[in-house]
């Protein structure tokens, strides 16, 4: 059992975001990370979903999906070489003079961005692997964190290759 | 300018469609109003649930997709046991259902229901149509999708006002184009050449074919198959007719009840030519005592049911006819296991299937008498339970599409409307409804559809005043505590004459066959009410989960 990302190109039509995710709860897989957005073909959209489960279950998971009208192409990239990235808005406590500047130290370490500067709270905007955004989630957790919305993860092939001309 | 309820009869009209079983309601007016002069034929049900079965029915007897028609809300709700039944069983069927108009959806408007989301998960694809100038496209679309690859139910909502809306005259949509559905027909020529290589190898090789077979149209070639290499064919519920119940090779229906010496065979075998078939749990019992000793060959339209159940050894995608062909094509010699026949031949002999001869009136023998009655030429609908179970064992089915029963939804209530279905699409032949005196009585309204169109169909109630099937599990394996399964006595013959329909009861043997030649004389409809042994059961029986040559009620392998 280990999560698999999968890379699933799909008409951009009403309704299809409910058929995929009603696939996943009908047939019993977890859903881990889901992403959808348009992608580099008009009327197609890309969605990325990263699922946990044994090599039949995602095998059966991907034939599934398959079988859906408006799914156009499915494919497992987890072996592939990739950049998978989430974002992560976080807003925390920093009453002035307080833990200002250590939030401020600790976000330019993680390269993360201030997006927002308020008289009791920061907002940081923060990008990266799910492990990067939870360690400084973890780190952040010291000050108050009044909010925190995080997006699914999305994933694209490294090099030239992409998801339309794998096999 | 043509409004959008004249262009989808049109559309239908252009599909080849005759006939529409439906119920009419506020938001399908427009539609209903164009049916008023049209030639396409429409049967006014008497509860849209049975409108979907009867367009079941119609399409498992025909080979062709059956339409049924309903209206938004309670309608559209009314039809969603029978598009599970049709999914479950891969029927193509499209399902039309009127809606509120697009104004005013999502707004828990009078009647409104989201019905495409409802069958989201019961259909093959579905379809909310927002624009009267999709709706030519859409209904293309439907038939394309419900008739092609494994075959299924889909659903087509259309909001009142599309449906009187009017638009410019459109072009006819020759083809149909789906750049994300593209099923695989013909089966890939390495499979094949490896499947033939274990096939040349097998000693112990059995046939495990099913509904895919019938649905593909590909029995013949199944039958031509299995005698050119001797190969023994069992066949699930859903796959009985493909090929004929006498053929020597022919060892009937495996599973839970299925025969003796097709479960033995299932477990000596060393290959399995799976065809067809889903590897349902009825079927295989425990998974792992499945066909133990047996490499698996697995040929299947659909890719998902490779692999989903049972590990196989070679699976070849594609259609059951155009693989069947290839194989034939490919053929180089005949086939011979002697020893293996031998020993299916002394299975079939000394475990044959068996009920008491004492004289009274047990179920199986009303069943073997419909058969000698009917010899084949007649199509044979079941309701749901051991009235079904009873009809698979015991009727000698030799065509295919001349069975037609609800095998993996189970649906109770299904037979009666889906015989009038069946009636439709065959008129040519007698039609009977082999049913249960639960199962009749969830849908006995449609006495009064056949008594209003003199529909022939003919209903043989195995009446045991009990949910026998239930009441079995009740005796077997919960200390023949019956609880809620015993039915009162009902007068079956008077509620049929109540609706000017013509019934007779029976309880005796002696009366069994002229009450079934009656039956058959009779020009219109007829209810048998046959008083049965009621505490009869279906043997052989695997236990739920248990390994298939298991079987109570069977006997040691020999
Ligand atoms: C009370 C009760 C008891 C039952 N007991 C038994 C029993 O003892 N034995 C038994 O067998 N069943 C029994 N059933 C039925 C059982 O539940 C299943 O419905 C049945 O076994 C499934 O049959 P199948 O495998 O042929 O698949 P189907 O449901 O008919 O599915 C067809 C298969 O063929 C494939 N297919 C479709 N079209 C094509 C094509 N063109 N080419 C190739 N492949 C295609 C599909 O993808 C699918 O895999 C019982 C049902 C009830 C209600
Ligand atoms: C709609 C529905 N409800 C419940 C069941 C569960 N069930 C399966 S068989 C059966 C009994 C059927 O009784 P009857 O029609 O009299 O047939 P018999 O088994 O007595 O021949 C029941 C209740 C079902 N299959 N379908
Ligand atoms: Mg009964």
């Amino acid at each position: 059992m280990k999560p698999h990302t999968l890379s699933v190109i799909v008409e951009n039509k009403a309704g299809v975001l409910s058929r995929v995710t009603g696939l996943f709860s009908r047939r019993g897989f977890n859903i881990e990370s889901l992403a959808v957005g348009t992608s580099e073909e008009p009327g197609m959209s890309r969605i990325t979903i990263v699922v946990i489960g044994d090599d039949a279950q995602i095998e059966q998971v991907m034939k599934q999906l398959n079988k859906l009208i408006d799914v156009i192409k499915v494919s497992d990239i987890t072996e592939n070489e990739r950049v998978e990235r989430e974002l992560a808005l976080i807003k925390v406590n920093a009453e002035p003079g307080t833990s200002r500047a250590e939030i401020m130290q600790i976000a330019s370490i993680f390269r993360a961005q201030i997006v927002d500067l308020g008289s009791k709270s920061v907002i940081l905007q923060v990008t990266g692997d799910t492990e990067k955004i939870d360690a400084l989630e973890k780190l952040l957790r010291q000050y108050g964190v009044k909010e925190l919305v995080r997006t699914g993860r999305i994933a694209i092939l490294r090099g030239a290759k992409t998801v339309a001309s794998l096999k | 300018m043509k409004t959008g309820a004249k262009i989808l009869i049109e559309s239908l009209q252009r599909e080849g469609v005759e006939i529409i079983f439906g119920y009419p309601g506020g938001s399908v007016l427009p539609i209903y109003d164009e049916l008023y002069d049209s030639s396409l034929r429409h049967i006014l049900m008497r509860h849209e649930q049975a409108a979907a079965h009867a367009a079941d029915g119609y399409a498992r007897a025909s080979g062709r997709v059956g339409v049924c028609l309903a209206t938004s809300g309670p309608g559209a709700c009314n039809l969603v046991t029978g598009i599970a039944t049709a999914y479950m069983d891969s029927i193509p069927i499209v399902a039309i259902t009127g809606q509120v108009p697009t104004t005013m959806l999502g707004n828990d408007a009078f009647q409104e229901s989201d019905i495409t989301g409802i069958t989201l998960p019961i259909t093959k694809h579905n379809y909310l149509v927002k624009n009267t100038a999709d709706i030519a496209r859409v209904v293309r679309e439907s038939f394309y999708i419900a008739g092609t690859g494994r075959q299924g139910p889909v659903l087509i909502d259309l909001p009142k006002d599309v449906n009187t809306n009017q638009i410019e005259e459109q072009p006819f949509l020759e083809k149909v184009s789906l750049r994300s559905y593209n099923p695989t027909y013909k089966g890939h020529k390495r499979q094949i050449e490896k499947a033939l290589e274990l096939i040349g190898q097998a000693e112990r090789p059995l046939i495990y074919a099913g509904g895919g077979v019938i649905s593909s149209n590909g029995s013949a070639e199944l039958v031509e198959f299995a005698t050119r290499l001797a190969i023994p064919v069992t066949t699930t519920l859903m796959g009985l007719g493909c090929i004929t119940c006498d053929h020597p090779l022919n060892l009937g229906m495996l599973g839970m009840h299925g025969t003796e010496y097709a479960n033995f065979a299932v477990t000596e075998c060393d290959l399995m030519i799976a065809i067809g078939v889903r590897f349902d749990d009825r079927v295989t019992g425990k998974l792992n005592t499945f066909a133990p000793h047996a490499k698996i060959i697995h040929i299947d339209i659909d890719p998902a049911e490779i692999g989903k159940n049972k590990r196989v050894d070679i699976p070849i995608v594609g259609d059951a006819k155009s693989v069947l062909k290839d194989i034939l094509s490919m053929l180089s010699r005949h086939g011979a296991h002697d020893t293996w026949l031998k020993k299916i031949k002394h299975w079939k002999q000394h475990h044959p299937l068996r009920y008491k001869n004492d004289g009274k009136l047990h179920p199986q023998f009303i069943i073997q008498k419909l058969s000698e009655l009917l010899k084949g030429n007649a199509i044979i609908v079941s309701e749901v339970g051991q009235n079904q179970m009873w009809t698979a064992q015991y009727y000698c089915f030799t065509t295919p599409r001349t069975w037609i029963t609800s095998g993996g939804l189970g649906t109770m209530g299904y037979g009666f409307p889906a015989a009038i279905g069946a009636h439709f699409a065959r008129p040519d032949l007698p039609v009977f409804d082999v049913a249960g005196d639960g199962s009749i009585q969830m849908n006995i309204q449609e006495m009064g559809t056949v008594a209003h169109n003199n529909i022939p169909v003919k209903i043989a109630i195995l009446n045991n005043m009990y949910l026998g099937m239930v009441r079995q599990w009740q005796e077997l394996f919960y200390d023949r505590r019956y609880s809620y399964t015993e039915l009162p006595s009902v007068d079956f013959v008077k509620i049929a004459n109540a609706y000017g329909i013509e019934g007779v009861k029976v309880e005796s043997p002696d009366d069994v066959m002229s009450a079934l030649r009656a039956a058959l004389d009779c020009d219109g409809p007829f209810v048998m009410d046959f008083r049965v042994e009621r505490e009869e059961n279906v043997f052989p029986m695997v236990p739920a989960g248990a390994a298939i040559n298991e079987m109570i009620g069977g006997h040691p392998i020999s």
